[in-house]
């Protein structure tokens, strides 16, 4: 393999160079950082340097790009000229094609040769053409998508004419100078070195790359000079970053000015390739990596290979096909060898030196390539086209179309279908898969205090989610009401009808609480004093403003398109204006503020606010003569905002903040623009931003309090770990007990949210003092800066900046379950598939939605295991085992739930304990996993997959999920909120989780029984065929004869009979979607394997067998004696052997439409024209049997159609005979539901409800023996059989009685 | 076509997000057709196998088989058929015991027999071998289908495959092969014995008992019927054959060389080893009488082919042929004991169809 991995690379190579351009180049395949190294001395390790191409360095340039690819993309596998031997070449890699191979040499080889040469040829041949079309197309439409992307326009700086000039991407080169405006997409991956925004910011849209959406902001290098456009031949710094690499979220570097200056270099100052310029007018960056070198190029792997069971377990009978090849080329040579020995001279022999032995030997070889279609080669082909007609049909599944997402399924994994059909554990996220991951914003506390915001509730019950039906992307919704009037003005506004006719998403529909609006209004209210209302009003106020500007929202208006900037708006012509502000809020309230540090108001601003809001309503909006003109600028676009949050969460809260006039307005790199009540707008300045990531659980920025001028850090983040930060303060001891008064309060409702399954966060804040804000701003200056080890020093950084925190308040953010959800769980586990939430929430959160889809009911006994020590864990999982125990004697339970925490999941996950916890959970009817990382939900399925041999579907939406939706048998992503990395890593990607339950109880179902009929059916017509030709081994002196004509015996299987399989691999419907549905119960026939067990596979080999004889035997009684020749003999015989495998096929199928008859009709009617044409038409063609006149004369003769008809009666009969006997006598589950498709529907009805009810019984007793069963360690957990089951629940009701 | 659908998404990240990016340009929608077909719900026949839906098939075959199998039987009794085995007899036993390919003088012997009953219409006679195998693989391939068929570069060089039965004193050998080399070349006689003794020859047809297609088509003299002589000038007679190819009917030049028709026959190989080639056919008398009437016969054997090496049989066969060829007991047995068994299984479905089928259709479904 490391040699093949060699060759292609090095090959590819050899190619590149030719060409001049990229290479291909399959990640796995080719070291990331081994060719430019090798090439640039220049190159210090693990670097790349870039200069500008057209700058002062030019003479350097040469040397130090010479590593670097262009950017011209070339993923085509062949060229024109390598199409046929890297085709070949790769085909052959395939075990198969090797195996035809090897026969066609065998056949060269003249002592055991078969047939004529090329005749053994032909299914090689056909196979390989059939892939090599396929190859073909499939690289030519790459080629014509490499074209079309390589022949982009860009503009580029070019040196000789002094200025940009279009030039197609593939002429782009390292070190490059492109301009680019707005909507248009980034060539190759650059360093953002100017913008014409103001604040060197730019917005990309990484749609292309990972599916989001959201505006993501990209800022230019530090300390480059801004203002006016760079030029291209003054730009003397180099820069110095890592190879290429295919981290999308990082990028190390710096960049060196001539003055020996070094500005550090990160990921924010990254233009990834095929990504789309938004909002940003113009920017200009430099190439630092092209083509196959860029990001996006690198993370480009092709689709995923996994191998279905149904598969391994086929490859096991391929093997037992080998075997019976072997034994019968063993027989036939032995047999050929004793028969040969007892002969001396016969006139029939040719003269022949070689011993019988010998000629044993050579018969051996000679049989296999007889006998060859017994290996089913052609089954590998067949699958492929099988499954992708069962793909197509899955897509094309309208019940999995989502009209809101405009989405349907995505089938990314091309060959698991089937495995869709045996699933026997579902692990799934609960966030964004279980719940809508739509965020609304339900309750808050602040300083203690429970604001429960009943109204929003309400209005939440009463919405539809239906009514988010005008918008694609959830997060960025038209804004709407959410201001009511706070200034108690009663005017009914005219427009409010207007506006809630408008389709009002959720999150943004905050009803504020009354109590938290009056307390707000106090604020403005002339009788406002410092006394203790005033100090919580402090905690109110920071609180929101903490919701509105601790966060990454883009903010943007939809009456515009999205592209035209709206920050510039505020930050560049309106510069003045903001400046204006500035100077106004002096003018107006800083002279008080300044002297009172908790922010608070008088008459003078009441009024001055009062008036601002009156101008800011757009009813009321009349050109009034003013002293602040500016304002009515922002007035006319205060409705119309867009918030693009990364997370919905974000949203929620910032909308939040909204609903109480603490609207965030702007947001651009070093400003934001924030309305407070009773203030007005204040530009914040914005110093930094620590992003949230998954260790710190938080994320928090550093501003300058616009009225205090002090710097504050917001932090906003999981309430385990802010709780832990919000260390209370020594100092004032009345701060103190106030705080530690809060702390509890929050506490005490942070878990009443938590029962009521809100997802919670904290808000947190501290005050920085200067001296301290700059000894922390030198260290992380220095942190942003290097290169080595930056991430944890960066984490490092905001670690000693996220502590001693005042904790401010918390909120319970409300996600509301997904339609059906609960439907899909309970048919689910109706189906034997065990359900595991594992998902980071709390534990209360995680119970709470488990309990709300049906998870977890109401009878069920909960088993919680907390626990810190691996002891004590240890302890626990024995002492559950023993609660289980003495618990299911109990009446009343219907079974039993584990619920665990992420740290005991560590302890349980260790080597020595796993044990007992899979033998405890195993007993569990579902387990719930809380606060798992997502390396401990990949872990949790890796263990139930390896230790219990089952088959594991994970679902998920998220990034966190990705490790888990990878390991499983099945992944499935749900493209929802957040991002599209679940649904990139996943095998099938929905958009709902309702859609689970047909996905698995109708395709997977149909899936797997489809493939497993059809493999069965193929592993027949093979040995049935085959055995034909066996048979007449034993009247030819084992001499390897057959007794037709060998095109005929080669198309029998390629072209007469390979159709109709494939029709019925894709088209069968044992039982209607409908009735699956109702009756999950039927899926457990595919968890079992029930339509592929081993004895299905010798019965099916048996009765081939049979079949065989019978189909030999008729004919040679018939004929016996006769003056029939060998061609004679051969035309009857294939003729039934043709019509029983056709009819076999029709007894077996469960579904007959025209398509079927269209097919099997042409198949027999092909065979019999070609037949016949054939013998009319060869008179030399195929020597030495030529058909010639041979079945023309066949054909005409009546005992011809009386040796078939018996033949094909006989053959039939017992299979015909077995499976009426077995419907009629034990019919399966599935005959059972089929036979109720066939009633009328009121029957049906009624057949229905009987079943469902016969189920209820049967589950509420079984449930009891399962824990009896799984006890005495049975490990089969197919005991519901009718018969089994009535001994089963008698056996209990004596052990209860 | 179905497979450019799905490749869509590896390409890379160019492509367009399938989902979540529905933007302004986004006209086209993507709902899937709802048509019967891409939904699966066409129209289908769906057969289930039960004991009540299958069993008026049981009666049916029943019903149809056993007619069949009966005419079937009656057919073939009435077909007059007659085996003689000549080794049996003492004279032709000893011309086996002593007879090889390198025998120079033909052995002669006679076999008597007799016909309990008249054969009315065309008599067959063949020719029977058993433990021949004709269907060896080698044997089969040994022969050169271009030059039977007149091709003139086979006639100069033929196949491979002929080997080693190619050449012979390096010119080639026409026919080529193990097949034509094999042939058969005993002659038979049939004589009547009259009541008062004196035999009577009976005249055995060789016209027709080749097909049609390979006298016509796949068999021909190379330039056609040009003199014999000429054309295979500078071949070479098959080792064991006495006389060359153009000499083995000198009497009918459409029966000589290729197409010959005892040499057509025997280059068809049969399917088993046991088998029987047609020889000569007795036509129909004109008049009222039988074509063989009953009484005394002699069969006249001019024993030139050996099979005493293989322990081979050699048979003459007497046969009369109808419809459904030539006499086969087995067939019409099949048939009855087939139709008998579906009727008797029929029956069985019966009363297992009032047993389980009531109940299948009764309350519970999953009792």
């Amino acid at each position: 393999m490391e040699q093949i991995h060699w060759v292609r690379h090095r090959w590819q190579q050899l190619v590149a160079a030719e060409s001049g351009r990229g290479r291909y180049s399959a990640p796995d395949a080719v070291p990331t950082k081994s060719s430019p190294k090798l090439h640039n001395a220049q190159l210090t390790g693990k670097r790349r340097t870039v200069i500008a191409r057209h700058g002062p360095y030019q003479h350097e340039y040469d040397s130090v790009s010479k590593g670097c690819q262009g950017n011209g993309i070339r993923t085509t596998k062949y060229s024109l000229l390598s199409f046929i031997p890297m085709n070949l070449f790769q085909q052959f890699h395939r075990v198969a094609n090797l195996y035809f191979l090897f026969l066609v040499m065998l056949n060269w080889v003249p002592v055991v040769e078969a047939f004529q040469k090329e005749i053994t040829m032909i299914p090689l041949v056909v196979v390989l053409i059939v892939i090599a079309i396929k190859d073909a197309l499939e690289d030519y439409r790459r080629y014509r998508f490499d074209q079309k992307v390589n022949n982009n326009v860009a503009t580029v700086y070019s040196g000789k004419q002094q200025t940009y000039v279009d030039q197609r991407w593939q002429d782009v080169r390292v070190g490059d100078f492109v301009r680019l405006s707005c909507n248009e997409i980034i060539p190759a991956d650059m360093l953002l070195l100017y913008s014409s925004d103001l604040h060197g910011i730019c917005y990309i849209e990484t749609a292309n790359l990972d599916g989001e959406t959201n505006l993501k902001q990209r800022q230019v290098v530090r300390d480059l000079p801004q203002g006016s456009e760079l030029t291209p031949e003054n730009f003397h710094s180099r820069i110095e970053c890592e190879n290429p690499n295919n981290d999308l979220s990082r990028f190390r570097g710096y960049m060196e000015h001539p003055s020996n200056a070094r500005v550090g270099l990160h990921n924010d100052n990254l233009l990834l390739r095929s990504c789309t310029i938004r909002n940003t007018e113009t920017i200009i960056g430099i190439v630092v990596y092209a083509g196959h070198e860029t990001k996006a190029m690198k993370n480009n792997s092709g689709p995923r290979y996994k191998r279905s069971k149904l598969e391994r377990r086929m490859n096991m009978d391929i093997l037992w096909s080998v075997v019976l090849l072997v034994i019968m080329c063993l027989t036939a040579a032995i047999g050929h060898g004793l028969w040969l020995r007892n002969l001396e001279e016969a006139s029939f022999l040719i003269p022949d030196t070689t011993s019988p032995a010998l000629a044993g030997f050579y018969l051996f070889w000679t049989m296999i390539i007889v006998l060859q279609v017994l290996i089913p080669v052609s089954l590998y082909v067949s699958i492929e086209i099988v499954k992708l007609g069962q793909i197509f049909f899955i897509q094309n599944d309208v019940d999995f179309y989502n009209e809101y997402l405009d989405s349907r399924i995505q089938c990314r994994a091309l060959n698991i279908t089937e495995d869709l059909g045996q699933i026997q554990y579902v692990f799934s996220d609960k966030t964004g898969t279980l719940t809508e991951n739509k965020m609304v914003f339900r309750r808050c506390t602040i300083a203690g205090v429970e604001y429960p915001h009943e109204e929003n509730g309400e209005t939440a019950k009463s919405l539809s989610c239906k009514s988010l039906s005008c918008n694609r992307s959830s997060v960025s919704l038209h804004t709407l009401t959410g201001h009511s009037e706070g200034e108690g003005e009663e005017t009914p506004s005219p427009t409010l009808p207007r506006h809630s006719a408008f389709s009002s998403p959720m999150e943004k529909d905050v009803v504020p609480d009354p109590f938290l609006v009056q307390k707000l209004n106090c604020l403005s209210s002339p009788l406002f004093l410092l006394t203790d209302a005033s100090m919580e009003l402090t905690y109110i106020v920071d609180f929101f403003m903490a919701l509105a500007i601790c966060n990454t929202v883009v903010v943007s208006s939809p009456n515009q398109p999205r592209h035209v900037v709206q920050v510039p708006e505020v930050s560049r012509s309106p510069l003045k204006s903001l400046e204006d502000i500035k100077m106004l809020f002096q003018r107006f309230s800083l002279p008080r503020f300044s002297t009172l540090s908790p922010p608070h108001t008088t008459e003078s601003t009441r009024s001055f606010t009062g008036r601002l809001f009156a101008r800011g309503k757009p009813a009321t909006f009349t050109p009034s003569p003013s002293p602040i003109p500016t304002k009515r600028e922002h007035g006319s676009w205060k409705d119309e905002l867009i918030y693009e949050a990364e997370s919905p969460d974000e949203a929620a809260l910032v909308h939040a903040a909204r609903a109480y006039h603490c609207t965030l307005r702007g947001h651009s790199l070093e400003r934001l623009l924030v309305e407070l009540p009773g203030m007005g707008s204040l530009a914040v300045r914005l110093l930094h931003i620590l992003p949230f990531d998954s260790t710190r659980k938080r994320m928090s920025v550093v501003v300058r309090h616009p009225l205090t001028k002090q710097v504050v850090v917001y932090t906003k983040g999981a309430d385990s770990v802010i709780m832990d930060l919000a260390e209370l303060p020594k100092g004032a001891e009345q701060s103190e007990s106030r705080q530690g008064h809060i702390r509890e309060q929050t506490q005490k409702h942070l878990d009443n949210y938590a029962r009521e399954g809100l997802r919670t966060l904290c808000i947190a804040k501290r005050v920085l003092e200067e001296e301290e804000y700059e000894v922390w701003l030198k260290r992380h200056a220095f942190a942003e800066t290097s290169i080595e080890n930056r991430e944890e020093l960066l984490l490092e950084s905001a670690q000693r900046l996220e502590t001693n925190l005042t904790l401010l308040g918390a909120t319970g953010i409300v996600d509301r379950l997904q339609e059906e959800v609960p439907e899909t769980i309970e048919a689910l586990q109706r189906a034997g598939v065990k359900v595991w939430v594992l998902t980071g929430d709390k534990q209360e959160t995680a119970i709470n939605i488990a309990c709300a889809c049906k998870l977890l009911r109401s009878t069920d006994h909960l088993l919680t295991a907390n626990c810190g020590s691996k002891e004590a864990c240890k302890a626990l999982l024995l002492e559950l085992r023993a609660e289980m125990e003495c618990g299911e004697a109990a009446e009343g339970t219907s079974g039993f739930t584990l619920v665990i925490d992420g740290r005991t999941l560590e302890f349980a996950l260790q080597e020595d304990l796993k044990g007992d916890f899979l033998e405890l959970s195993r007993c569990c009817r579902a387990v719930i996993c809380c606060r798992s990382t997502p390396l401990q939900k990949s872990q949790v399925v890796r263990l139930v997959q390896d230790q219990l041999q089952v088959m594991t579907l994970a679902i998920g939406d998220g990034a966190n999920d990705v490790s888990m939706i990878q390991v499983a048998d099945v992944g499935i992503g749900i493209s929802g909120q957040e991002g599209m990395q679940a649904v990139m890593s996943s095998d099938f990607a929905i958009s709902r989780f309702k859609h689970l339950r047909k996905l698995l109880l109708v395709h997977g179902h149909w899936c797997y029984t489809r493939l497993a009929n059809m493999i069965l059916y193929f592993f027949y017509k093979n040995v049935m065929y085959v055995n034909l030709l066996f048979w007449y081994q034993f009247f030819c002196g084992f001499s390897g004869s057959v007794m037709t004509n060998s095109w005929v015996l080669i198309f029998f299987n390629l072209l007469f009979t390979s159709v109709p399989p494939l029709l019925y691999g894709i088209l069968d419907k044992d039982v209607s979607a409908d009735t699956l549905i109702k009756l999950p119960e039927l899926y457990k026939s595919g968890q079992n394997s029930k339509a592929y067990l081993t004895s299905t596979f010798w019965l099916t080999m048996l009765d081939a067998i049979y079949q065989s004889l019978v189909c030999f035997f008729v004919p040679y009684f018939a004929y016996a004696g006769s003056d029939a020749d060998m061609l004679s003999f051969g035309s009857p015989i294939n003729a039934s052997s043709l019509l029983i495998i056709l009819l076999h096929q029709v007894i077996e199928s469960r579904t007959l439409t025209w398509l079927h008859a269209l097919l099997l009709m042409g198949s027999a009617l092909f065979y019999f024209s070609f037949t016949l044409v054939f013998s009319v038409v060869c008179v030399t063609c195929s020597p030495p049997n030529n058909p010639l006149g041979v079945d023309k004369l066949q054909m005409s003769q009546p005992l011809f159609y009386g040796v078939c008809a018996l033949t094909t009666m006989l053959a039939l009969l017992p299979r015909f005979l077995f499976q009426a006997l077995h419907n009629s006598i034990c019919p399966s589950d599935t005959v059972k539901a089929a036979l109720m498709d066939q009633l009328n529907p009121d029957d049906y009805c009624r057949r229905m409800q009987r079943w469902n009810q016969t189920q209820a019984q049967i589950k509420t007793r079984s449930l009891v023996i399962d824990v009896e069963d799984s006890d005495i360690k049975v490990p089969d957990p197919d005991f519901r059989l009718p018969s089994e089951l009535k001994e089963g629940s008698a056996a209990t009701g004596s052990l209860l009685s | 076509m179905m497979a450019s659908n799905y490749n869509a998404k590896e390409e890379d990240g160019h492509q367009p997000a399938a989902i979540g990016h529905g933007g302004a340009g986004t006209v086209k929608n993507k709902k899937p057709d709802n048509t019967a077909f891409k939904q699966q719900r066409l129209p289908a026949w769906q057969p289930i196998l039960t004991a009540g839906t299958v069993l008026p098939a049981f009666f049916v075959i029943g019903l149809i088989f056993i007619p069949i199998g009966i005419g079937l039987f009656v057919t073939s009794n009435n077909i007059k058929e007659l085996e003689v085995t000549s080794q049996l007899i003492v004279p032709c036993y000893n011309c086996s015991q002593s007879y090889s390919w390198n025998s120079t003088k033909p052995c002669t012997c006679s076999v008597p027999f007799s016909l309990d009953q008249p054969f009315e219409s065309n008599v067959f006679m063949y020719y029977g071998l058993s433990n021949f195998y004709q269907n060896h693989r080698r044997y089969v391939k040994s022969r050169d289908d271009s030059q039977l068929n007149g091709d003139k570069a086979s006639l100069k060089s033929p196949s491979k495959e002929c080997e080693p039965y190619r050449t012979s004193d390096e010119k080639p050998i026409a026919p080529c092969g193990a097949i034509a080399n094999s042939l058969f070349n005993d002659t038979l006689e049939l004589y009547y014995i009259d009541p008062n003794g004196s035999r009577t020859a009976i005249p055995l047809v060789k016209k027709g008992i080749a097909w049609w297609t390979d006298k016509h088509v796949k068999f021909r003299n190379p330039g056609g019927n040009d003199n014999l002589t000429v054309v295979f000038q500078g071949t070479s007679k098959p080792v064991n054959w006495r006389k060359s190819v153009y000499e083995l009917d000198p009497s009918d030049p459409d029966n000589n060389g290729f197409i010959n028709e005892d040499f057509i026959v025997w280059m068809r190989t049969a399917a088993l080893p046991t088998f029987r080639k047609l020889y000569r056919i007795i036509h129909k008398k004109p008049n009222m009488t039988p074509t063989l009437p009953l009484g005394r016969y002699i069969l006249e054997v001019t024993y030139n082919y050996p099979v005493r090496s293989f322990e081979g049989r050699k048979r003459m066969i007497l046969s009369t042929i109808s419809w459904m060829g030539g006499k086969n007991p087995f067939l019409g047995i099949a048939y009855i004991t087939v139709g008998s068994v579906c009727f008797f299984l029929g029956i069985v479905l019966l009363i297992i169809h009032h047993k389980y089928g009531n109940r299948n259709h009764s309350a519970d479904i999953r009792s």
